[in-house]
């Protein structure tokens, strides 16, 4: 058998690696090489060596105050979503009633498209501030606690069906065995579920992590970096850099290399922190 | 372990991800920049052989060449038209003509993917001398062209630093306050009305105490309000900090003799001001919820009545015309000038110019650029391609081989090309010099933050003087 594998190895994996290379490994080197290019179209770059990395932290560009933005936005929905995500998960393990059609009820928002989602959002937030005389785009907060909102909206659904999965995953023999030896129902959760559903926790958490820092078509849609740009995230602001002034095509291209290696880098820190607390079955 | 790898494999493919979605289109055969200037040069000789030949042709072009033509539209809102056009030349001339649209807003990005890709459009658009320095790589010379010999004002063109055409433009727009004449009438009807007659409004300070007197009695005239909504929504702002703005550039640099410069005082910035707080102050809703308002909104409240003015341009008609319950009469509906408070504007005419010019690729090959620039010739010297062009497309063409009769009818352009003939001096679109989107964005930014009260009048004045400044040395290097 494993000689076999090791004769056709080739053949079966061939179609799939010149897949992999032409849809994804070319592309990323070439765009690594074009950060280093002034270029209008990814035809005719020019080398112009580590300039466009110096530009990017220029005091006009607004990546690093992207950044902090981007930075703090994460870390509330990160907190937010898995908290919101875990209670619902627990509540919906219950033997209660209606549970799938609430199970269902909350997946349903992450479905819908994020443009859709930040379009109906910013009428529905604008629907209430009118009313104090203020739209979205009148205070960088509103802009910051709609995002979250959005985010959480969307993104609870998906984590709490990951926590459920979880949760359905703990053994009834701990849990009975912790009931028998008079564990509380905070002491079981604490000492018991949460351990157990760590490798969970390591999936959600990363999940959230990379999608609140990606995110693009939300903020676009919901403030577009209104105010004055104190509301746009990394991904919006290398948009805008690439597309928004002549010759600064080079500049977003580097800004989205360094954007892929601060990514790269936390959700590698993020992942070996979580699966140092994780328990093996 | 296994288990550990995969996961971490998984990681890095999600999150390297967007960096593809970001960098590249996909195109692998990567010329380098020799190869590539290489292939310029003999498309540059290559073409202008093509253009000789094309000169000697006779009237309608017969498909000797082979080539096709691939034009990049600019306009969502003609597109059906363009695809009509393409069908009637293919069917007249057996050349292939396809025409793609690019979403509103979309066209540089469009633009950038298609160019680069192996089937790139043999005809594009650029705005103007800040598209031209963008797109200069792609951009073939025009000058000897039949496009170019018929304009009837060359210095149309967009011109290199060689002083050869390489954009031709196709159509010539104008914008200005559009005025519903039914309200005002009713206005001038009413007693204690501070003029009785449009024609009296010549400068700015008649035109505010007219809209202030407007906006007390509008109750009785049955508006919200004298001005539609200020649209001020981020990717919604650019009749104001491009149209507009082009007001105080323009009397700035007519004051020092430029027509373009590297750094502005902002010195007509209470001009811009003037104007700007009569549009805010005098509207159908609050200032503070000019953030949530669009264009589309703003043109509906206009051609529901519930206002009296609105700026915009010619092309606005069709926003005006096709809003369902529509009660603006077509003949009701005329061009005012911006007047700002700048002394001697009563004899200021209407914001003309274009930001649409017709580039033909350098890079496509030759059959295909001759086959383009005989496709345009027929556009503007057939008398079907005649006919699209000002009865569907509806552009006023600034070429010699359209007739007196040839013009666009819908009653703004009608306007427009009164205001043309009045002897009033046009201003000219001034913001086709303006550094860079990033500028302009920034610019609408902190208008809408002084309409929210973020922001001084000041603030806003020192921000358009750095941010100009900055973008202007930015772009140049």
């Amino acid at each position: 058998m494993e000689k076999t594998l090791k004769k056709y190895f080739l053949v079966f994996t061939l179609p799939t690696l010149v897949a992999f290379a032409f849809a994804f490994i070319i592309p990323f080197v070439q765009g690594i090489y074009l950060s280093f290019c002034n270029f209008t179209t990814v035809s005719n770059a020019k080398w112009v060596g580590l300039e466009n990395y110096k530009k990017a932290f220029g005091s006009s560009q607004g990546f690093i105050s992207a950044f902090g933005f981007t930075a703090g936005f994460t870390v509330i929905s990160i907190i937010t979503i898995n908290i919101i995500a875990f209670s619902l998960a627990l509540l919906l393990t219950r033997k209660i009633k209606g549970t799938n059609l609430f199970r269902t009820v909350f997946f349903m928002p992450n479905l819908i498209g994020g443009i859709v989602l930040g379009y109906t959002w910013q009428q529905m937030i604008n629907a209430i501030l009118y009313s104090y005389g203020k739209t979205i785009v009148s205070d960088a907060k509103f802009g910051f606690i709609g995002l979250v909102l959005l985010m959480n909206w969307q993104m609870v659904g998906y984590m709490m069906i990951i926590y459920i999965a979880g949760l359905q995953n703990v053994p009834t023999d701990l849990l009975e065995a912790a009931h028998i030896d008079g564990a509380t129902g905070w002491q079981t959760l604490i000492k018991v579920k949460l351990p157990m559903v760590m490798s969970s926790i390591t999936i959600c958490v990363f999940l959230t992590l990379s999608n609140s820092f990606k995110l693009f078509d939300q903020n676009k849609a919901l403030t577009n970096g209104a105010p004055m740009n104190k509301t746009q995230m990394l991904a919006l602001n290398i948009y805008e850099t690439f597309y928004g002034k002549t010759g600064f095509e080079g500049v977003g291209q580097a800004k989205a290399v360094m954007f892929f290696a601060a990514v790269a880098v936390i959700a590698l820190i993020q992942l070996s922190f979580t699966r140092s607390k994780e328990v093996e079955q | 372990m296994k288990k550990k790898l995969l996961s971490t494999l998984l990681c890095v493919s999600m999150i390297s991800a967007m960096l593809m979605g970001c960098g590249s289109d996909g195109n692998t055969d990567s010329k380098t920049p020799e190869t590539n200037a290489a292939d310029n040069k003999e498309d540059a000789t290559a073409g202008n052989d093509a253009q000789d030949s094309a000169g000697n042709d006779a009237e309608a072009p017969a498909n000797t060449s082979g080539g096709s033509v691939y034009y990049l539209n600019f306009k969502p809102e003609v597109d059906e038209t363009w695809q009509e056009i393409a069908a009637a030349y293919t069917a007249e001339t057996g050349v292939e003509v396809k025409v793609v649209t690019a979403a509103s807003g979309t066209y540089e990005e469009v633009l950038k993917s298609e160019i680069a890709g192996s089937d790139a459009p043999t005809l594009f658009q650029i705005n103007g001398p800040v598209g031209y320095s963008n797109w200069k790589d792609y951009c073939m010379d025009l000058t000897d062209t039949d496009l170019y010999a018929s304009l009837s004002d060359q210095s149309l063109a967009v011109t290199g630093d060689d002083g050869k055409a390489y954009g031709v433009p196709y159509t010539v727009e104008a914008y200005g306050i559009i005025y519903n004449d039914a309200i005002m009438q009713k206005y001038f009807a009413m007693d204690g009305a501070v003029v009785t007659s449009v024609d009296e409004i010549n400068n700015f300070d008649t035109l505010k105490s007219v809209v202030e007197d407007m906006q007390s009695k509008a109750a009785d005239l049955g508006i919200d309000g004298v001005f539609a909504s200020t649209s001020l929504m981020p990717g919604e702002d650019w009749r104001w900090q491009t149209h507009t703005a082009n007001l105080p550039i323009y009397y700035e640099f007519e004051e020092k003799g430029v027509s373009d410069a590297e750094e502005i005082a902002f010195s007509y910035g209470e001009n811009f001001k003037n104007i700007f707080d009569l549009y805010i102050n005098n509207s159908t809703c609050a200032p503070g919820l000019l953030g949530s308002k669009d264009v589309a909104s703003s043109m509906a409240e206009f051609a529901l009545g519930k206002c009296a003015m609105v700026q915009n341009g010619n092309w606005a008609w069709s926003q005006i015309a096709d809003v369902d319950g529509n009660v603006v009469a077509e003949s009701d509906v005329h061009f005012l000038p911006i007047y700002t408070g700048v002394s001697g504007e009563e004899n200021q005419g209407l914001c003309i110019g274009t930001e649409n010019y017709w580039c033909v690729n350098s890079q496509a090959s030759a059959e295909d650029q001759q086959a383009t620039l005989e496709f345009v010739k027929w556009l503007i010297n057939s008398d079907a391609g005649k006919d699209y062009m000002v009865n569907k497309l509806g552009n006023a063409a600034p070429f010699t081989t359209f007739g007196d009769n040839e013009k666009p009818s819908d009653p703004l352009a009608k306007s427009m090309l009164a205001s043309m003939e009045s002897g009033k001096t046009a201003v000219p679109w001034a913001f086709t010099v303006f550094p860079s989107q990033d500028f302009k964005d920034d610019f609408g930014a902190a208008l809408l933050e002084y309409c929210n009260g973020n922001m001084t009048w000041e603030d806003v004045t020192s921000l358009v003087v750095t941010r100009w400044a900055e973008e202007k040395a930015a772009v140049a290097n």
